[in-house]
């Protein structure tokens, strides 16, 4: 009885009991899901473009960071920093299409998905020789301060953290929906063959995408690093998105940001409410199990393409 | 000239389908394993058994477990770690509470414990495939490594939550705990990975192994000619876990001595996952030859500037070996996607006509 109480009522009565703590852990559970999200939208986009699963883009988080930082203790002014790590991303994407997915075409995706990892512990190795591997602080501007509003803690960083990934992603959609580049990605995303027979050129396509993927990596690496310091565990992220992924859908851009939003809410209500019941440190699996619940229920995510099967 | 079948006749069906047809494999992999059991116990070095080929034996067995899963059946695991770390909790919490039983059936029975985990874990895959499914295991893995790390009652209330090997024999011999010597532990491992091995192979050319390999293909078809994907995927899911945990169990008592749940995350997982892949999917004879791939590529690495006579920042090296090891994966599957096996393969038909050209 006091198990069943402790589990489903007590949690409850806490809830009502301090509002504004609630909601202090509920938009902490947003802003952590926008987080989450901005690294699971790499994953959508290279997913989308290619069928590829892209295990690298958390150490691609980590590498544009890192090389941003670099830069930045090097002398170079933020914006400068900035376009330089943008064209580093980009060069990084033209060299991964030449070398890693051009000779690998037409493979199996399990073939893939190992070699993104084999890129994974590259980039890792790469990215720490020529920056070093000790923890760095980024400083963008931004205060990790917190003010109030009606009596909640709202933290400044997260705050600009959540409208940078909210503008990113109103760019992203625009980028697709509207331009001609945008209707090239959604063709080769739809489907591979008939864009390839209409005239559309794969092969760029894939660097724009990886490109693109890239420059998202470089938003999630400022806006992680300016929280909690540039080093290796940014590359771990990787391993937080997945259930986003799998909860929104491997190949939506919504479900993206909306799986994010419901893990980074579902972890932190979890995690405050539920966890002290089993001994806390719940983070590192609740998400997985509650994707898990969810995708018995959805076999494609919330909006994941519909799997329809022939023989 | 020398391997080649031309002269052997197959009389019956059971001829025909024995696991090695041709009578130089057969004498080959004969004498392959006298000399594993032979030579290095006799000739090899403390460091070879305990570094190279001890581990090289308990991840060839991870290896195959996951090659029955994902290369035969299908389905894409990420919890390997997680079904390791379930076969060596249960099998210290056995061999503590029953001192007396035979280590090697305390071994076996964890791995029954770790396969009843594996068929927990391996219902969700009736659903969700592929990548969706890759992602699922993945809490299996962070669930039970948790889990472990948790609950104090898996390791025995020991304050710093290691797991310790106690002091085992076998026929009078000491295989696990400090005192036991690398040869006897190495000969533990190999009589197991090579009857293990044995049984995969049996298992994966008879009725069990085609209906994975149909569920592989195409489960829709599958189904429709009358394999039981509920069946056969749990099955996979539980052949593959106890294989896991038999070689999580063999980790711990046979190589490490003592580990907490670190030595179980996510990394291993992978490891073995490359290991299947660099070998070759859906090959047992892979599974050996990936490991062999990922234990010895990082001893190269790390003495090959000693071997130069280069003295390397050891942050430097590091990086350089992480650099190597991911270039070498990414040389390996664009050269042959289908991994050693293959390239195996490919030799073994060059063999065959040599010295002629067609």
């Amino acid at each position: 009885m006091s198990l069943l109480y402790a589990v489903f009522v007590a949690p409850f009565v806490d809830m009502a009991t301090a509002p504004a703590f609630f909601v202090e852990v509920l938009l902490g559970g947003v802003f952590a899901g926008l987080m989450y999200s901005l690294v699971a939208l790499g994953f959508v986009l290279i997913f989308k473009a290619s069928g590829v699963f892209n295990f690298a883009q958390g150490v691609m988080v980590l590498f544009a960071a890192l090389t941003l930082v670099g830069l930045m203790e090097r002398g170079a002014p933020v914006p400068v920093a900035l376009v330089l790590t943008v064209a580093v991303m980009v060069a990084l994407a033209f060299a991964i299409e030449r070398l890693v997915l051009r000779p690998l075409v037409n493979q199996e995706h399990i073939i893939l998905f190992m070699a993104t990892i084999g890129l994974n512990f590259f980039l890792e190795g790469f990215g720490e020789m020529l920056w070093g591997a000790n923890v760095k602080r980024l400083d963008i501007g931004v205060p990790d301060e917190s003010f109030q509003v009606a009596g909640v803690l709202v933290n400044k960083l997260e705050l600009s953290a959540a409208i940078t990934a909210a503008l990113l992603v109103a760019v992203l959609a625009v980028f697709f929906q509207r331009t001609r580049i945008g209707r090239a990605l959604r063709a080769v995303a739809d489907d591979h063959e008939a864009a390839l027979s209409i005239g559309i050129p794969l092969k760029t396509i894939w660097v724009i995408v990886w490109a693109v993927a890239g420059i998202v990596a470089i938003a999630a690496g400022v806006m992680w690093g300016a929280k909690s310091g540039v080093q290796f565990s940014l590359s771990l992220l990787a391993l937080k998105a997945l259930p986003v992924l799998i909860l929104g859908g491997f190949e939506s851009v919504p479900g993206a940001i909306l799986g994010g939003l419901i893990i980074g809410v579902g972890e932190k209500l979890g995690e405050v409410y539920w966890g002290p019941l089993v001994g806390g440190a719940i983070e590192n699996w609740f998400a997985y199990v509650l994707a898990l619940a969810f995708l018995l229920f959805r076999p494609q995510g919330l909006f994941g393409e519909k799997i329809i099967e022939r023989v | 000239m020398i391997y080649r079948e031309a002269g052997q006749f197959k009389t019956t069906y059971a001829a025909d389908q024995a696991i090695f047809p041709i009578a130089q494999d057969r004498v080959v992999v004969a004498l392959a394993i006298a000399a594993a059991f032979l030579v290095p116990p006799l000739a090899g070095s403390e460091y070879w058994l305990q570094a190279v080929l001890i581990p090289l034996l308990i991840y060839s067995l991870a290896a195959i477990g996951l090659n029955l899963l994902t290369g035969y059946a299908g389905q894409l695991s990420l919890g390997t770690g997680g079904f390791m770390a379930v076969g060596a909790y249960a099998a210290f919490k056995i061999t503590t509470a029953f001192p007396q039983v035979n280590i090697i059936v305390v071994f076996l029975v964890s791995g029954l414990f770790a396969a009843g985990v594996g068929l927990l874990f391996g219902i969700p895959s009736l659903r969700i495939k592929g990548f969706y499914l890759a992602v699922a295991t993945l809490a299996a893995q962070f669930f039970l490594v948790w889990l472990f790390n948790k609950v104090a009652w898996f390791s025995n209330y020991a304050s710093s939550g290691t797991i310790t090997a106690p002091p085992r024999t076998v026929f009078g011999v000491m295989v696990t705990g400090p005192e036991a010597t690398a040869p006897a532990r190495y000969v533990v491992a190999l009589t197991l990975v090579v009857l293990f091995a044995l049984a995969a192979k049996n298992l994966v050319r008879g009725r069990i192994g085609r209906s994975w390999m149909a569920i592989r293909d195409r489960d829709i078809a599958a189904e429709i000619i009358g394999v039981r994907p509920l069946r056969t995927k749990l099955l996979a899911f539980g052949i593959s876990s106890f294989y896991c945990g038999v070689a999580g169990a063999e980790l711990v008592f046979l190589y490490l001595g003592s580990a907490e749940t670190l030595a179980f995350d996510i990394t291993i997982s992978f490891l073995i996952l490359f290991m299947v892949i660099i070998g070759g999917l859906g090959s047992i004879l892979g599974s050996f030859l990936g490991a062999a791939f990922i234990v010895l590529v990082p001893i190269f690495l790390t003495n090959a500037p000693h071997a130069l006579g280069l003295s390397v920042p050891v942050a430097l090296q590091k990086q350089v070996e992480l650099m190597i090891f991911g270039g070498l994966i990414l040389f390996f599957l664009i050269v042959e996607p289908h991994g050693l096996a293959r390239l195996w393969q490919i030799a073994k038909e060059k063999l065959r006509l040599w010295p002629f050209p067609h």
